[in-house]
């Protein structure tokens, strides 16, 4: 050790964790869950469910982990806030 | 409705001279833009001489360009010619499967990436193994973590070259009696890529993944709408491939493929998109492009708008199953049937000849931009992780930039003598090998993000006997048409008869390796490594200093403390 341990982040609250835990959770097991999805009927436009079924669950991911984001960059900003005061911070673009 | 069929290449194949024509061009377009990125952003002082500038972009990519990199960077040849090839030959199990792989890859991404790239930051590590090496201070672990980053990449860039292929062989170039003319495009495009990797580093694919992704955009959308019109409608396509892959094959005596697993393959089907999802970004390109990112949340909003990308992939797939109902004939130059050659042909069959000009050239740049990002990975590890940890520990980074553009030509002719000189399934099989080795590297790099319980020469047992078990197993596969070994990637777990992917089951034997040796090591009391991290570190943004500038502004503290 070197330099001193300066923390980067102030200490967590574990609401926005544990809420985006669940969904990105969601999002791993239930596109998984093979039994759920294995069957031809219903069909979508002659896309046999099988099919579609996992199609959708592309954009449905995508919010969840959207949603996960919001919550984790907003609780980190206030993390890093807690440690460094309030300053000006660079817009994730 | 191809228009002008010359028969230059007879007796072979007929060449397509619009075709060709749009792809040479939109090739050259490409090349150029290749070139021209060197000057990109191009850092104030030091040009392209270090490897945080030629081999991460300067670490400045935002949320954009990242996008649109690692779109370039993890949907590859792959997508675009294996998957569909694979649901055009047996179906879902072996082709659609990627689908959920590419939708849980985002969320574990998600957990995962941001604190690499934290602590990465902080230290200036170039490579997964950098990493490791700085958390365990193991010699032995690091050169592990490399060598095998170094060996699962080669195939992967032989994949892409086979993709490569597939487009210049549907186009009529190249034959079966001459092997120097056949292989003679693949060359010239291949030297061309070499070049402008050489010089621009990560800017050039970052820059060309942008064009590529407009053209294949487009060439899916229009795909996805106009053929499934001009076969029938889903319904007729379906119907197809249903009755094909029902079909008993009589070399096996099994029907042909999978239309929708039965409870048999379940188990299969989910172990081959979780592993390869937990896979993929253990891979050193997928790592360089991370690491190429401006700041730490970069990662996580790209893990929220990559997913576009997984529904091309989706009815990309799907255009195996229209191929089907299309009776298109993937006829090789020797006469063979190569599944690979499935979507170009497809194109080329039923689009005017322009736009499957179009699409056939964003089909191969799609191949050439990961196989520049693969190639800067690959030379990155070696030059870091080889070279600098093993042979030249005092080399500055002018000189890891130059060791690194050279080692990247050498990486990429390695992977063209490897495509040239051997079967063309031979680089699909080894890529195969490639996943259940580099998930054998998650145990040090994951764990390690998060907690250093694990003891160093645990996690090393561990990763020799994941990479053990998955060898043997996969060697085991035997191609039931072909008698060949490395037949395929899914095997009984032992003692049972439930079919996984052969990568899950070494991934969780070099787990429990791992723990067990854990703890009698410890109880052995053997040494730990240092570790040059701290908890800090793992959550450090863009505007935390880095470890090098920590110690310039506590100058009493002892110099030195960052290297491996």
């Amino acid at each position: 050790m070197s330099s001193p341990d300066v923390p980067t982040r102030g200490p967590a609250r574990s609401g926005p964790y544990v809420i985006a835990g669940v969904l990105l959770a969601i999002s791993i097991l239930v596109p998984l869950f093979v039994p759920a999805y294995a069957s031809d009927n219903p069909r979508l436009a002659g896309i046999p469910f099988f099919y579609w079924y996992q199609m959708l669950w592309v954009p449905i991911t995508a919010a969840l982990v959207g949603i996960s984001y919001r919550l984790v960059t907003k609780e980190d900003r206030r993390r890093r806030e807690a440690v460094r005061g309030v300053r000006t911070e660079e817009q994730d673009r | 409705m191809s228009a002008v069929l010359l028969p230059m290449a007879a007796p072979d194949r007929p060449v397509n001279g619009v075709a060709l024509t749009v792809v040479i061009i939109l090739f050259l377009v490409v090349a150029a833009m290749g070139f021209l990125a060197a000057r990109w952003r191009a850092g104030e002082k030091t040009g392209l001489h270090s490897l945080d500038e030629w081999g991460l972009g300067g670490r400045g990519f935002g949320t954009w360009v990242t996008w649109f990199l690692l779109g370039g960077d993890l949907y590859t040849a792959y997508t675009f010619v294996a998957v569909p090839a694979a649901m055009w030959a047996t179906g879902a199990v072996s082709g659609f499967f990627a689908v959920p792989y590419t939708i849980v890859l985002y969320p574990i991404v998600f957990l995962l990436m941001s604190r690499l790239w934290s602590v990465s930051h902080r230290h200036g590590f170039v490579t997964p193994a950098d990493f490791v090496g700085g958390r365990y201070g193991s010699r032995v672990l690091t050169v592990a973590v490399a060598v095998t980053g170094i060996v699962a990449t080669m195939p992967y860039i032989a994949l892409q070259l086979v993709g490569i292929k597939s487009v210049l062989t549907v186009l009529g170039l190249g034959s079966a009696q001459n092997a120097l003319l056949t292989d003679l495009p693949l060359i010239i495009a291949f030297v061309v890529l070499a070049a402008y990797t050489y010089t621009s580093g990560l800017r050039a694919p970052a820059l060309i993944a942008v064009v590529k992704d407009l053209l294949i955009y487009l060439a899916v959308i229009v795909a996805v709408i106009y053929l499934p019109i001009k076969f029938g409608g889903w319904d007729n396509i379906f119907g197809a491939a249903q009755a094909k892959l029902g079909t008993v094959s009589q070399a096996t005596g099994k029907p042909a493929g999978v239309f929708i697993p039965g409870a048999t393959s379940y188990s299969a089907y989910w172990t081959l998109a979780l592993g390869s999802a937990l896979a993929l970004f253990m891979y050193p390109h997928s790592i360089t492009g991370v690491l190429a990112t401006k700041s730490r949340n970069t990662i996580r909003k790209n893990a929220a708008v990559l997913p576009l990308y997984s529904l091309m992939l989706g009815f990309l797939a799907l255009l195996g199953y229209v191929a089907i109902s299309a009776g298109t004939k993937p006829i090789d130059l020797n006469g063979t049937v190569n599944p690979q050659l499935v979507v170009p042909q497809l194109f080329l069959d039923h689009f005017p000849a322009w736009f499957a000009g179009v699409a056939l050239a964003a089909i191969a740049i799609g191949a050439l931009v990961p196989a520049a990002i693969m190639s800067i990975a690959a030379a990155n590890l070696f030059t870091r992780n080889i070279y600098r940890d093993l042979i030249r520990p005092d080399a500055d980074p002018r000189q890891e930039a130059k060791v690194s553009k050279i080692a990247s030509l050498v990486v990429k002719f390695g992977a063209l003598v490897f495509v040239i000189g051997m079967d063309q399934s031979a680089a699909i099989n080894m890529q195969l090998l490639g996943g259940i080795w580099i998930l054998q590297t998650f145990p040090a790099i994951v764990a390690g993000l998060y907690t250093r319980w694990f003891h160093r020469w645990a996690l090393f047992a561990g990763w020799a006997a994941g990479i053990l078990y998955g060898t043997i197993a996969a060697y085991n596969v035997v191609n039931p048409a072909t008698k060949a070994h490395f037949g395929g990637s899914v095997a009984a777990i032992p003692g049972t008869n439930i079919q996984v992917y052969i990568a899950i089951v070494a991934f969780v034997i070099n787990l429990l390796v791992a723990a067990v040796l854990t703890l009698v090591f410890r109880a052995m009391k053997l040494a730990d490594g240092r570790d040059i991290t701290r908890i800090s570190d793992y959550g450090a943004d863009e505007n935390d200093p880095k470890v090098a500038q920590l110690e310039r502004e506590y100058p009493l503290s002892e110099a030195g403390g960052a290297t491996l």
